[in-house]
């Protein structure tokens, strides 16, 4: 199994990252993506010990404009998710690789980062959308 | 100068820049200031004179009202001058055209309103006895078979109360369809496509089905390399959803060889009528392999919509589904009518009904003489007119805004924002359009595209109109692609100036409180 000794971010064609360490990776919506959102009035973030494989729906994020989903970006089961966007939305505009964090999930297999970008890789997909 | 008899000037004199003016009432001109009727009205004051009733028995059992419930009252002028004056702040088809288009409400023949208040037709009861109302009965009937001739499919189902109801009777027909084939526990995939109306992924859910999304291809169509890696593995599919034209106003080109993919994967064919205004006359679902279609009777058949009335979604059924249809229908024997209540044979406890009667009579009536008034080659017609206006705006539009997409549209043109300066969005150009007197177009919709701007004129504008409102709306666009920053407070003229949208979803006020209570807090 692969273990991630050293935090690193993986980023997903929907705008997700990921930061992995160990075998928990924490997700949240990338700064591009909440910039094309506009002003973030809803977050619903998945239950603790629900579990996801890659690509399922897990969160959902609402703004002025429209309500996307956020996909799972690794399967594995929710162990902690951030009560604190449900009163304060505009954490998620302010702060949105940092605070305003959607959840952690423990992954159940590390090699499923292989095909998630790093941020040079996001950062030239973000030019071409 | 030229006067009167009595001296009084009958020209204006010579015009000069009028001055900030601050009026003593609020309102400005002939644009009435009005307060919330919490403000307008009292608590204390009624409306109607009514004396207290003398050794009336109580028959509530204890739970009589003991304290005013703190409703304003006012006078029947007061309540009549507080809903039109409020009336002044809207905007409406009756004012001016409407860049939403059918999607909210296309104009309203006055004809229809006629005939729809006709008293055979206004003042019936769905439990009278069918024998009083074989006039209403033939008249859904009638409408039916034009239904079903314009769609070239074999059954209708005329009760659905709206869009989203006909396509939770199709989606729910298909399902019938499942159970009836022992497939219902296996087939539960139903596709949608990017470009598909937003209800229809709620429905496929509501029915017990599970999304896949489908993506849209660079020309704003089905990928169909997409469509059919999904199919690869077949034996989950339930069907499909597509909006055809779809919600980028376009006219799905793959559709014959979409179905047939469908139906080869064991599958059915749902398309959103709701665009169906575009093609009326001219292309018939039933030959394109559509299994199940609703039909928005505001959309294409002109009933009044969009908070200003009911809806009406009657939902067409191919062969496959037509033993699926929900209940009641009406049948002809002899040149009598009835309203069948309960199926036998196949299918015959798969649906049930949808509603407790027939359907949304009052609308029935409105659609059929829609149709009657104009016939087959008017109807056609006005779908062809609605295509040739908003392929008229696009081309004039396209100067300076960017169309989504290359080519011809159908009765809706699709921008992106792609043309706005840095800092100017899609919001800003339809906040501006407010100022020029109109309604803005459906915004940030269809999510395929970026800031999108779809605006339908319908058939119904002239061609003064339409270069009206390109001269209006291509001058802010021309402002947008400057980086004008004034753009960014509009509206200006509006009565109320551009909203908090953001705390009114973050931190919404669901309650009038007095005035001097939210001061104090």
């Amino acid at each position: 199994m692969t273990q991630f000794t050293q935090q690193t971010t993986f980023y997903t064609e929907d705008h997700e990252w990921v930061t992995v360490h160990g075998d928990l990776a924490t997700v949240g919506i990338t700064r591009y993506a909440a910039e094309q959102l506009g002003d973030v009035v809803f977050v619903e973030t998945p239950e603790v010990g629900k579990t996801f494989k890659k690509g399922d729906e897990m969160a959902v994020v609402e703004s002025v404009k429209a309500a996307s989903d956020v996909y799972a970006p690794l399967s594995g089961e929710i162990i902690d998710t951030n009560s604190a966007l449900a009163d304060s939305p505009e954490t998620v505009n302010e702060h949105p690789e940092g605070e305003g964090w959607f959840c952690v999930i423990k992954f159940s297999d590390g090699a499923e980062t292989r095909n998630l970008m790093d941020k040079d890789a996001y950062f030239e997909f973000c030019k071409g959308q | 100068m030229s006067m009167n008899s009595q001296g009084r000037p009958t020209s204006p004199s010579a015009p000069s820049a009028p001055p900030a003016i601050e009026t003593v009432s609020g309102s400005r001109g002939l644009q009435q200031r009005e307060d919330l009727i919490f403000e307008t009205g009292s608590t204390t004051k009624t409306g109607v004179d009514l004396p207290t009733p003398k050794g009336g028995m109580d028959r509530l059992g204890g739970v009589t009202r003991k304290k005013s419930v703190g409703l304003p009252g006012l006078s029947e002028p007061e309540a009549v001058r507080h809903y039109v004056r409020l009336s002044q702040q809207n905007y409406a088809i009756d004012l001016g055209l409407f860049p939403l288009g059918s999607c909210t409400m296309k104009h309203n023949p006055r004809l229809n309103e006629k005939v729809a208040r006709m008293p055979g037709f206004a003042d019936i009861h769905p439990l009278q006895p069918q024998s009083t109302v074989q006039g209403a009965l033939e008249l859904i009937d009638q409408l039916a078979t034009w239904l079903k001739t314009l769609t070239g499919m074999p059954a209708v189902a005329m009760s659905p109360k709206a869009g989203a109801h006909g396509e939770f009777c199709g989606m729910m027909a298909i399902r019938g369809a499942l159970m009836a084939r022992g497939e219902i526990e296996t087939r539960t995939r139903v596709l949608v496509p990017a470009s598909a109306h937003g209800t229809n992924p709620a429905t496929a859910v509501q029915c017990g089905f599970t999304v896949d999304e489908i993506k849209a291809d660079a020309r704003g169509r089905v990928d169909m390399e997409d469509l059919k890696s999904k199919l690869v593995d077949s034996s989950d599919i339930a069907g499909i959803m597509l909006t055809n034209p779809n919600t980028c106003g376009l006219f799905e080109t793959d559709i014959r060889e979409i179905a047939d993919l469908i139906h080869e994967a064991g599958g059915y064919f749902y398309c959103d009528g709701a665009n169906f205004n575009a093609i009326v006359g001219r292309v018939r679902p039933g030959d394109l392999g559509v299994d199940a279609m609703h039909i928005n009777l505001h959309k294409t058949f002109s009933t009044p919509h969009g908070g200003g009335g009911p809806g009406a979604g009657p939902t067409v059924l191919s062969e496959a589904l037509a033993d699926f249809a929900p209940v009641p229908f009406v049948v002809e024997e002899d040149g009598v009518y009835h309203l069948v209540e309960q199926r036998s044979g196949e299918g015959s406890d798969a649906f049930g009904r949808l509603c407790a009667f027939h359907g949304q009579m009052g609308m029935f009536t409105r659609a059929l003489t829609y149709m009657l008034s104009h016939g087959a080659d008017g109807l056609k017609q006005a779908a062809e007119d609605a295509v040739l206006n908003a392929n008229y705006l696009q081309s004039r539009l396209k100067k300076v805004m960017t169309p989504a997409f290359d080519g011809y549209c159908m009765h809706e043109a699709l921008f992106s924002d792609a043309f706005t300066a840095e800092g100017i969005e899609t919001l800003d150009i339809a906040k501006a359009m407010i100022d020029e007197g109109y309604h803005p177009m459906t915004m940030y919709f269809p999510l395929v595209v970026h800031g999108a701007m779809l605006i339908e004129p319908t058939e119904t504008e002239s061609k003064a109109e339409l270069d009206r409102f390109c001269e209006s709306l291509l001058s802010i666009a021309e402002k947008a692609k400057a980086g004008d920053e004034s753009l960014k407070g509009a509206p200006y003229l509006a009565p109320k100036r551009r909203l908090d949208e953001t705390q009114a979803a973050r931190k919404p006020e669901l309650r009038w409180s007095e005035p001097d209570k939210i001061a104090a807090e």
